[in-house]
């Protein structure tokens, strides 16, 4: 994906229908591409922030929450991962290490009254250690949970769970942080998303992460897709009744803008059939 | 969009809760699902290319191969409507019929059916009825819902699910199907088959995609997933066009 300039990133109209998180960037080059994150005064600086809709930034360190905090960021949240290997390639350090890190950082951003979300990754599996026990996802879940978190996305970063891994994992978190704190954020290399995220409503979890058009691949799969397309999400959440308060069209809108922003063709299955009927 | 927008409409649900769409257990899965794999049939009938008679035969040999338990391997629809399926009399006298294996043809009308002469399939009536999102607008609720009405008259034994992804919402549809007990599933190797109501838009759920979740869960299928990608691969490169599973689109890396 080529450098977004910082006035498309601003232009961004989903700006105007989400009444839930938007997460703009992250503080820190390393987790993500440096280059297309590096505007992320800018962005911060430039967008609308509308009434009613969060804006969290990621902010690994105190530094990272700093620069933050200067910009203008209302809420933060940092990344943890349930896989050692997959912690030390991905931010350089020990889970122990960035838990100790990220206590900092949470810390401040209570004394500030500044919401923190945290993040689980590879809570399905990891690209270098493969299986990953339900236990392990929760004793670092609770730790984010317990240090101040008021909530934890659980992710599967590389899309390889399933329905009976979702839902074995969810009932270890979910021993010890209850589902009102917990979300889950699916990727769909696999094609397994819509199929997971179902999974973890009937448990009872009601806060999802998805991406417009399903922008963003995979990483540890050339050409594999990546997120779960937020239109693809609200057509199911809507077809089951789910109350989501996001208008569906203006999303689609904001993902054809994107999409040609970035000439990449929409993952969003529902875009794809809607802007060729 | 005008037409998305009504379509849309339809879809909503008045639905209280999501306690509407929890089955009793999501533990309460199949042990076994059969793979009813259209993708000769249905998937081909809908791509714009159509593939000479001996990659056809080659792609339903490797399906076989690949372990699939029931292969859709024509249809005898008039060649005028679909002629795609011209071949179907070439076809099916050249694939290979592994034994176990069970090679449906669709028959819309009596001439078809004549044409196709298994008198064992007439005999044996309808044993199983699939039931088709044809347009691929369901959502896990509706199918829920559609499920329950229906097993009220057919045991669920019976019962086979047909989703298309059109709106990516096949395998969660298909998922709930599993839930209420349905263990047999129709799905086409690469998700061949656009959908041709809507340009550009993707048709069936895609069989190593199912394949996957199957076996994520525990259920048994008897498919070497593999060697379903292979035919994939075969496929889409005898039809020139990307394969729509993802999990082949991930297990390819370019």
């Amino acid at each position: 994906m080529g450098n977004v300039p910082s006035a498309v990133k601003h232009c961004l109209s989903y700006q105007q229908l989400l009444r839930e998180h938007l997460w703009i960037g992250d503080s820190v080059a390393g987790a993500l591409d440096p280059a297309q994150m590096a505007d992320h005064t800018e962005v911060m600086k430039g967008i609308h922030q509308y009434p009613g809709v969060r804006y969290p930034v990621l902010t690994p360190n105190l530094q990272g929450f700093h620069r933050a905090v200067a910009a203008g960021a209302t809420e933060i949240s940092v990344f943890g991962a349930a896989s050692e290997s997959f912690s030390k390639k991905n931010i350089n350090c020990s889970i122990e290490e960035s838990m100790e890190k990220f206590e900092e950082v949470v810390k401040s951003a209570r004394h500030m009254n500044i919401p923190a979300r945290g993040y689980v990754s590879c809570t399905l599996g990891c690209p270098y250690e493969g299986n990953i026990t339900p236990q392990k996802v929760t004793e670092v879940s609770k730790r984010l949970y317990g240090m101040g978190c008021y909530e934890i996305s659980l992710g599967d970063t590389i899309g390889v769970g399933t329905p009976g891994s979702m839902k074995r994992m969810l009932e270890s978190v979910m021993k010890e942080v209850p589902p009102s704190a917990l979300a889950v954020h699916c990727h769909d290399t696999y094609g397994q998303a819509l199929a997971n995220i179902l999974t973890a409503l009937q448990m009872g979890i009601n806060v999802v992460d998805s991406a417009v058009s399903g922008l963003g691949g995979c990483p540890y799969a050339k050409g594999a897709s990546g997120n779960v397309a937020t239109e693809d999400l609200i057509y199911m959440l809507n077809g089951l009744g789910l109350n989501t308060g996001v208008n569906i069209y203006k999303v689609m809108e904001a993902g054809d803008f994107i999409c040609k922003a970035v000439n990449k063709t929409t993952n969003s299955k529902v875009a794809q059939a809607s802007f060729n009927a | 969009m005008a037409t998305m927008r009504k379509v849309l409409r339809r879809r909503m649900m008045v639905l209280a809760s999501l306690r509407a769409v929890s089955t009793s257990s999501a533990d309460t899965f199949p042990k076994q699902v059969k793979i009813v794999e259209v993708g000769a049939r249905d998937g081909l009938q809908n791509e714009k290319n159509i593939v000479p008679t001996p990659t056809k035969i080659k792609l339903i040999d490797m399906l076989s191969e690949a372990g699939l338990p029931v292969i859709e391997a024509t249809s005898f629809v008039s060649p005028k409507w679909v002629p795609q399926m011209a071949d179907n009399a070439e076809v099916l006298k050249g694939i290979q019929k592994f034994p176990g294996i069970n090679y449906p043809v669709l028959t819309p009308n009596i001439k078809g059916f004549q044409a196709a002469i298994t008198k064992k399939m007439y005999s044996m009536g309808c044993y199983e009825i699939s039931l088709g999102d044809t347009i691929g607008v369901g959502t896990p609720g509706i199918m829920k819902d559609m499920l329950s009405a229906v097993m009220y008259e057919v045991p669920v034994a019976a019962l086979a699910v047909h989703c298309h992804d059109t709106y990516g919402q096949a395998l969660a549809n298909t998922l709930m199907a599993l839930q209420m007990g349905v263990s047999v599933v129709d799905a086409s190797v690469a998700g061949l088959g656009g959908c041709p109501y809507a340009q550009g838009a993707s048709g069936n759920l895609a069989t190593e995609d199912l394949v996957y979740m199957l076996s994520g869960l525990g259920i048994h299928t008897g498919v070497n997933l593999q060697k379903l990608l292979e035919a994939g691969a075969f496929i889409c490169q005898a039809l020139n066009r990307k394969t729509c599973s993802k999990v082949a689109q991930a297990t390819c890396k370019l």
